[in-house]
């Protein structure tokens, strides 16, 4: 009864203002507008660009189903790509992870100069992509590397046939994923270095007391306490390799003849290069499922998580 | 010193020097390169650690006189502080939303936030590229200060949500017990004591956006609108000719502020990805 009153009253802003779930929504509304408006929306543009003849040149639309899908895969590049992809990720991924760890244990020890090897340690996850991909560029130039200068001098390869980097199919697929590598290991350690720390020393003594021996105390104490921040960290790394196209881009192009050439560097050729959106919205949604994947295991994580 | 205990030291050592050189070799790289003269630069038979020859500004001279380099920093500084003020906008209020008012149905909100920072560059570059040209922003650069945020709000969205977790409630039950409203709790009472997570956030958000490249690679083409990033590693190379001297300058001057931020805020990097992880 007192409730009906209380609903007919005349309602004004500030009484809105007063009531939590209002309020709530309020203070929600306008980060939730931008995701919809500027992800979710463009996400379902980029399903329609994929089911239609939708090329820059032309502006037409026209449905074709799923050709676009069945086009790509029929090509040698993109099935090449493909597997260049995974390739890239879990190789730089994986080099990262132990890097990483190394680092990892180097710092959690005390020594002498400690605060700037961390300072420089963690630069290569400081500096912007396209500054140290460059860098890295010239770093392996064809006819300047300073890489190939030391290992001639140190009579490791022939001045006559130095590696070219950049310019042999399988040493340019290893530099970008040494590259990847480079950028992400600091990153990994800090989160391994953050991870170990953060367990509660309370725990550890407990472990000591109870008896527990140093194995059982790494395996069955601390990685499952850490293990949940770890795996964000590193679906993170993989996702973020998989989508990416920066390296790829700014070293190698995708060269030589396609040799580096990722989904998302293969997207931009042919949908932005060359304007063919069609494609190049279904070359990138090939990444989708990887996507899904990972989003899957990291809610898992997310929600497991105690650290 | 026992063997065993010299050999670890040892092990030690070599890892230590091994990641070392690994990790900073392109900063040392950038510093001998930027500085050199031509003539020492391109002798494949000098020692390349070294200066051969006197050291030399041209580089710098050139990228400051003949390159529209110090436009490229106006840019990247306009792009990121517009990005950041959006984004501290949207996400502080967001932040604050999910972290107390709605229990379940936020948290698992936020989750879903925080998740669409998975959703790459690489996947909405071709239908952004019709948005950001619906808005009349194509080749300028408040076409990466109208999307940057969609990266910048899901991450900061859920860094702040979960510093405002960290707060204790009773700080905002005491200050409606006085008789502030919900919101002038918010207003007066938290954000007053979240100036260490907003700072964080806006670093976060400010080298995020100038760290981006596809976008900006994407959306902008003409040399007086691009941020500094894009503008060294491409408009530096004309056709196959790369300025070796003044790129590696370039990527130096604008690396080091990166490299100060980074080292003087790590901890509180730290404590913003683990941090907004902790429950």
């Amino acid at each position: 009864m007192e409730y009906a009153i209380a609903q007919q009253r005349p309602r004004r802003v500030r009484f809105s203002l007063d009531e939590t779930d209002f309020l709530g929504v309020l203070l929600v509304a306008p980060a939730i507008l931008f995701i919809v408006v500027l992800i979710a929306v463009p996400f379902f543009l980029a399903l329609y660009y994929s089911v239609s003849a939708y090329n820059m040149g032309t502006l037409s639309f026209s449905f074709v189903g799923l050709q676009n899908f069945f086009a790509v895969t029929e090509s040698g590049i993109f099935r090449k790509t493909l597997l260049n992809t995974f390739i890239f990720t879990f190789a730089s991924n994986l080099l990262a992870l132990v890097l990483g760890k190394i680092t990892a244990l180097i710092l959690l020890r005390e020594f002498p100069g400690r605060t700037l090897v961390r300072c420089l340690l963690i630069l290569p996850w400081a500096v912007p992509v396209a500054l140290a991909a460059i860098t890295w560029r010239w770093m392996l130039d064809s006819e300047y590397s300073v890489l190939n200068w030391v290992l001639v001098h140190a009579h490791l390869v022939p001045a006559s046939v130095w590696p070219n980097w950049l310019g042999e199919e399988d040493l340019a697929m290893i530099s970008i994923i040494v590259i990847q590598a480079w950028r992400l290991f600091p990153f990994s350690a800090i989160i391994f270095l953050a991870g170990l720390t953060s367990v509660p020393k309370a725990v550890i003594d407990a472990s000591y007391v109870d008896g527990a021996g140093y194995w059982r105390r790494t395996f069955q104490i601390v990685l499952p306490m850490i293990l949940p921040i770890m795996m964000v960290a590193m679906l993170f790394g993989l996702v973020f390799t998989f989508t990416d196209m920066s390296v790829v881009y700014l070293v190698t192009k995708g060269g030589p003849t396609n040799s580096t050439q990722v989904l998302g560097s293969l997207a931009f050729q042919v949908g932005i290069l060359s304007g063919d959106v069609g494609r190049g919205a279904a070359i990138s949604l090939y990444m989708f499922p990887f996507l899904l994947v990972a989003s899957f295991f990291l809610l898992r994580f997310l929600r497991r998580r105690e650290i | 010193m026992n063997l065993r205990k010299l050999g670890s030291e040892g092990g030690f050592g070599a890892a230590l020097v091994g990641v070392l050189v690994f990790a900073a070799f392109p900063f040392y790289w950038m510093v001998i390169t930027a500085f050199k003269r031509d003539g020492d630069l391109y002798n494949v038979d000098s020692n390349p650690f070294w200066f051969n020859q006197p050291p030399t500004l041209e580089h710098v001279n050139l990228l400051f006189t003949q390159t529209a380099f110090v436009q490229w920093i106006v840019n990247s500084l306009i792009i990121g502080l517009s990005v950041v003020l959006i984004t501290l906008l949207t996400a502080v209020p967001a932040g604050y939303s999910l972290a107390r008012m709605g229990g379940s149905k936020a948290e698992n909100l936020g989750i879903g936030i925080f998740l669409t920072y998975l959703v790459p560059p690489t996947l909405l570059f071709l239908p952004l590229s019709r948005v950001v040209s619906l808005f009349g922003l194509q080749d300028s650069l408040w076409s990466l200060v109208l999307i940057y945020p969609t990266f910048t709000i899901p991450f900061c969205t859920w860094l702040l949500m979960g510093f405002f977790k960290s707060i204790p409630r009773a700080i905002e039950e005491a200050a409606v017990v006085d008789g502030c409203s919900p919101l002038g709790a918010f207003v007066k009472v938290i954000l007053p004591v979240s100036v260490p997570g907003i700072l964080t956030a806006i670093i976060f958000t400010f080298t995020l956006t100038m760290q981006e490249f596809i976008y900006a690679l994407t959306f902008i083409s003409s040399e007086k609108h691009v941020p500094v990033t894009l503008g060294v590693a491409t408009d530096l190379v004309r056709g196959d000719i790369f300025y070796w001297g003044s790129l590696m300058a370039a990527a130096l001057i604008a690396s080091v502020p990166f490299a100060i931020l980074y080292n003087l805020f790590l901890d509180r990097f730290i404590m913003g990805i683990t941090g907004g992880a902790v429950k």
